[in-house]
């Protein structure tokens, strides 16, 4: 265990936000080719912990480390051209776009082709161009949006607008998944489809998938690792097992209850 | 595109091509005016919409880079012989006062003077967000002005610039126009395009999705303030004159009327809202006459209405009508077959067979 | 002290108070919306044309003359709120910033067209013209009035905003506008009353304005209008007292940039778009503004 190399790993990361402390001390590892949960109570600072490992937020203290380089404070845009992709808990499509310009931008990224060759479609662009609209293509089928692709974002179902976001964030080439509650929304059936289709896409495009989720099922089928965060603070980790009889997350999801 | 289609298309600027020879050859001078203003404010306002419509961003500087461009082209297209003249006041500073360049090279000097200043403007600028970028680079616009203000040796100051040889005529305007639409339509919709939409709808996702915010943003703002440098020549070269007042940063809402009007990311919606508008606010001029029938003066009619009618216009587009003309759609012959075939008491043939 | 020095300073700090007055109008809506109102320069212009009106044309005693004036003005701030702003509530951000624009433009055309584009001279007030020596330099009376009238403002608007119900539900729906709904706060109450009292503030700004340097034009609130909002995040928006220092660095400084490098006057409007850059540039809080990161 010890002489595998994680692709990611934070080290004590800090968030406050003015007076709150919304993520403290936290550290974790994910290993290549794992699925690893990150769950907890609403407003435990899960979500925050993603927003740090993205660039969204610079930590207030703390090194993000992601195959052995220091990405702490670097731009959210850099951090996903090295390989780190996600998805948003309150989905976050470019609505007005159809389906097929949504994945198509995320590979904007890989354009080699300035902005002038670009729009005089000089040759080196229609090459790429040709080549990015394969790929997406070949996207759009695996994830079953060929139907959609030219509809615009925000009239697709729900469960549709969730499946684009993933195939969005596939498109930049990711070797890791962060999902921000995939199953959010929905029920019991669609869940357990999810929870195969997460597999299914971990094995085919080589991901470590990090994520985080309240369905519980979900997360104990498929998780490897699971960390518990409350109020910041990490109050377990460990196989979906041991996190299932640890007391203490018991009663930070019990004590959740009582308030709500 | 269908090949029917391409048809049209073709169909459609030979059509253009045969009313600019028409208008140039018997039109008058008055018409010819307004229809260059139509095609140089298209500029504008497409150049605009490039960075507000098709990127989000809230710039209110376009009236500055504009006034880069004409003043370029003042400065450098009035002969040689009769700068003292113009230059009464101060002489022109020496290191320029013998350079004299062709129409179309100070024309692009001018687009290229006003991307490096939308360059320089960038770094700082374009960080900001909705409003604050918005008061910022309207800030910049007025710098811009005030600078062309006091430099009297460069710019002749407020006195402005006169005797700018007529050169741009409808070929040249409608040309710059048409190559304008063409080159923004190609860029809207390559990979860069996109990624300026992706940057509209949502930073967060676009960043995420690996965009660099900063980059594409400053590209947006380069490429308008090109062609806002562009039209401002134009401009210049169609008025004759130039002068400080013609650029105050009111002028900017102008275009954003148009853009508003025709719709934030639409190509054909500015297009035609530009024409719209500019028309109008010509062939609206006789509300700024005192109109009376027989003796009796209709009270509403004079100095001011015009614009009064304008900004109300304004208003009622922004609280009823928020995504103009066309929102973020664009015209496509498909569209125009359905009107068409609405108007029409015979079916088009075959038009339903596919 | 020089007398001449002390003649900029008096001239500085009673412009800083006029901008500090405009500058809390921007402020107190900003705090609350999150907008630019990008009309209340123009607001503040037709507040100096119902004074015109009301002392020259109407020959209504000035102190009289002087509160009609302010209430007339609260209203238009409510109206152009309740007619412009509100109806984009919901609407994306840009949509509110071109209204705004929109009855910016509309406010001077309008005057253009019902007051004509001339300027009019605003009517002397013998008791403001009075001049006081004092160090041998004689200072008008309207030069010590401003900055007085301005620090008796401010101070019964911390009490407003401090110690009423309306300071505490303004407070609430600036600090958070979701929760304030929640809790019942009457928000289109709390808004139009801040349009009311901004706009009130731009009016006596105005009055001031105007017996200080008399003229009045369709356009004379655009550069104050951009100034004052510049003061505003300068002081570092949202925040009162941050206004009003934003407001006297920005008359002072111009003051003395014009008096000390006279080569430079002609940037004197430059000056505060400068200052606007390198504030956003270096502490786009502004001075007393609090760092918030956005919620993703
Ligand atoms: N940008 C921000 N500014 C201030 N506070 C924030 C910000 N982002 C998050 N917080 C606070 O940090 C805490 C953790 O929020 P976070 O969104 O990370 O929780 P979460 O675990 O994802 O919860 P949920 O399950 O509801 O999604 C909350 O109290 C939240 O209000
Ligand atoms: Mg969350």
């Amino acid at each position: 265990m010890s002489n595998v190399v994680p692709i990611l790993k934070t080290q004590g990361i800090t968030m406050r936000f003015g007076g709150i402390t919304a993520v403290n001390n936290l550290s974790i590892e994910v290993n290549p080719g794992e699925i690893v949960a990150l769950i907890g109570p609403n407003g435990a600072g899960k979500t925050t912990a993603f927003n740090m490992i993205t660039g969204v937020y610079t930590p207030t203290e703390g090194r993000i480390i992601y195959c052995g380089k220091d990405i702490t404070g670097m731009k959210p845009d850099q951090i996903t051209k090295n390989g780190i992709a996600r998805t948003f808990q309150n989905i976050r499509l470019f609505k007005k776009l159809s389906v097929l310009e949504n994945i198509l931008i995320a590979r904007h990224l890989r354009l080699k082709s300035d902005f002038l060759s670009a729009t005089l479609r000089l040759p080196q662009y229609r090459m790429e161009e040709k080549q990015m609209r394969e790929k997406v293509d070949v996207l759009i089928n695996e994830f079953g949006l060929s139907k959609y692709q030219h509809e615009v974002a925000s009239s697709l179902p729900y469960g549709v607008q969730r499946r684009l976001e993933i195939a969005r964030a596939l498109a930049t080439e990711p070797s890791l998944l962060l999902l921000d509650e995939p199953a959010a929304g929905m029920n019991p059936k669609e869940t357990e489809e999810l929870t195969h289709f997460i597999r299914d896409i971990k094995e085919r495009y080589n991901l470590t998938v990090f994520l985080i989720e309240h369905h519980m099922e979900l997360v104990m089928e498929i998780s490897e690792r699971i960390y518990v965060l409350d109020f910041g603070e990490t109050i377990a980790k460990g196989t979906a097992n041991e996190i299932q009889n640890n007391p203490k997350v018991i009663e930070a999801y019990l004590g959740v209850e009582e308030d709500a | 595109m269908k090949k029917q289609d391409k048809i049209l298309t073709i169909i459609l600027i030979a059509g253009l091509f045969v009313f600019i020879l028409s208008a140039d050859l018997f039109f008058d001078s008055y018409i010819k005016r307004v229809l260059n203003l139509c095609a140089i404010y298209t500029i504008l306002a497409l150049s605009m919409n490039l960075i507000n419509g098709f990127t989000g961003l809230f710039s209110l500087g376009h009236a500055g880079f504009m006034a880069i461009g004409a003043y370029v082209v003042g400065i450098f297209t009035v002969p040689v012989e009769m700068r003292s003249m113009v230059f009464y006041l101060k002489p022109m500073h020496p290191l320029i006062a013998n350079i004299e360049l062709p129409f179309f090279a100070a024309l692009i000097l001018g687009g290229l003077l006003a991307a490096l200043v939308a360059f320089l403007i960038g770094a700082p600028v374009l960080r900001l967000r909705d409003d604050y970028l918005a008061i910022a680079t309207l800030g910049f616009s007025e710098i811009i002005r005030i600078i062309i203000t006091n430099a009297q040796s460069i710019t002749n100051g407020s006195l402005g610039i006169k005797n700018i040889p007529p050169t741009a005529n409808i070929w040249w305007i409608f040309g710059t126009a048409f190559v304008t639409i063409v080159f923004i339509i190609l860029l809207i919709s390559s990979s860069y395009g996109r990624a300026f939409k992706a940057i509209r709808e949502d930073e967060i996702a676009a960043e995420a999705m690996g965009i660099n915010l900063f980059n594409h943003k400053v590209l947006s703002f380069i490429i308008g303030a090109f062609f806002a440098g562009i039209g401002g020549g134009l401009y210049g070269a169609l008025l004759g004159t130039v002068d400080p007042k013609n650029f105050l940063f009111v002028l900017t809402y102008n275009f954003l009327l148009i853009i508003v009007l025709g719709g934030m990311g639409s190509v054909s919606g500015t297009i035609i809202s530009a024409f719209i508008v500019t028309a109008g606010q010509e062939w609206l001029r006789f509300l700024d006459e005192p109109l009376s029938i027989g003796s009796f003066d209709i009270p509403l009619f004079r100095p001011g209405f015009r614009m009064v009618v304008f900004s109300i216009l304004l208003m009622l587009i922004v609280l009823f009508y928020r995504n103009g003309l066309m929102g973020t759609k664009e015209l496509n012959w498909d569209m125009l077959k359905r009107i068409g075939s609405k108007f029409s008491f015979k079916r088009p043939k075959g038009g339903e067979a596919k | 002290m020089s007398s001449t020095t002390l003649q900029h300073l008096a001239n500085g700090v009673s412009l800083g108070s006029l901008y500090a007055l405009v500058a809390i109008g921007y402020t107190m809506v900003y705090g609350i919306l999150r907008m630019i109102n990008f009309a209340h320069g123009d607001i503040f212009m037709m507040a100096a044309y119902f004074a015109f009106f009301g002392i020259a044309t109407f020959r209504v005693p000035w102190p009289f003359a002087f509160i009609g004036v302010i209430l007339a003005t609260a209203l238009l701030g409510m109206l152009v709120e309740r007619s412009a702003y509100r109806p984009l509530r919901d609407a994306p951000k840009n949509s509110i910033l071109i209204s705004a624009i929109g009855v910016s433009f509309l406010l001077e055309n309008l005057a253009n067209y019902l007051f004509s584009g001339k300027p009019k001279a605003f009517p002397e007030i013998t008791f403001f013209a009075n001049t006081v020596v004092i160090g041998g330099v004689s200072i008008q009376v309207i030069t010590f009035f401003i900055p007085a009238v301005t620090m008796i403002i401010l101070a019964i608007l911390l009490y407003i905003i401090n110690r009423t119900k309306l300071g505490m539900a303004m407070r609430a729906v600036s600090k958070d506008y979701e929760t304030a709904m929640v809790m019942g706060i009457d928000i289109n109450k709390v808004i139009a009353a801040t349009f009311a009292i901004g706009s009130g503030l731009a009016a006596m700004g105005a009055i001031m304005w105007g017996i200080k340097y008399p003229q009045v034009q369709p356009m004379m609130g655009v550069m104050p209008g951009l100034k004052c909002f510049i003061a505003a995040v300068i002081g570092g928006i949202g925040n009162i007292k941050g206004a009003v220092i934003g407001g006297f660095i920005l008359g002072l400084g111009e003051i003395l940039l014009v008096a000390k490098l006279s080569s430079l006057t002609g940037y004197r409007d430059a000056f505060a778009f400068i200052l606007l850059i390198l504030i956003l540039i270096f502490r786009p809080t502004g001075i007393l503004g609090e760092k918030t990161t956005e919620k993703v």
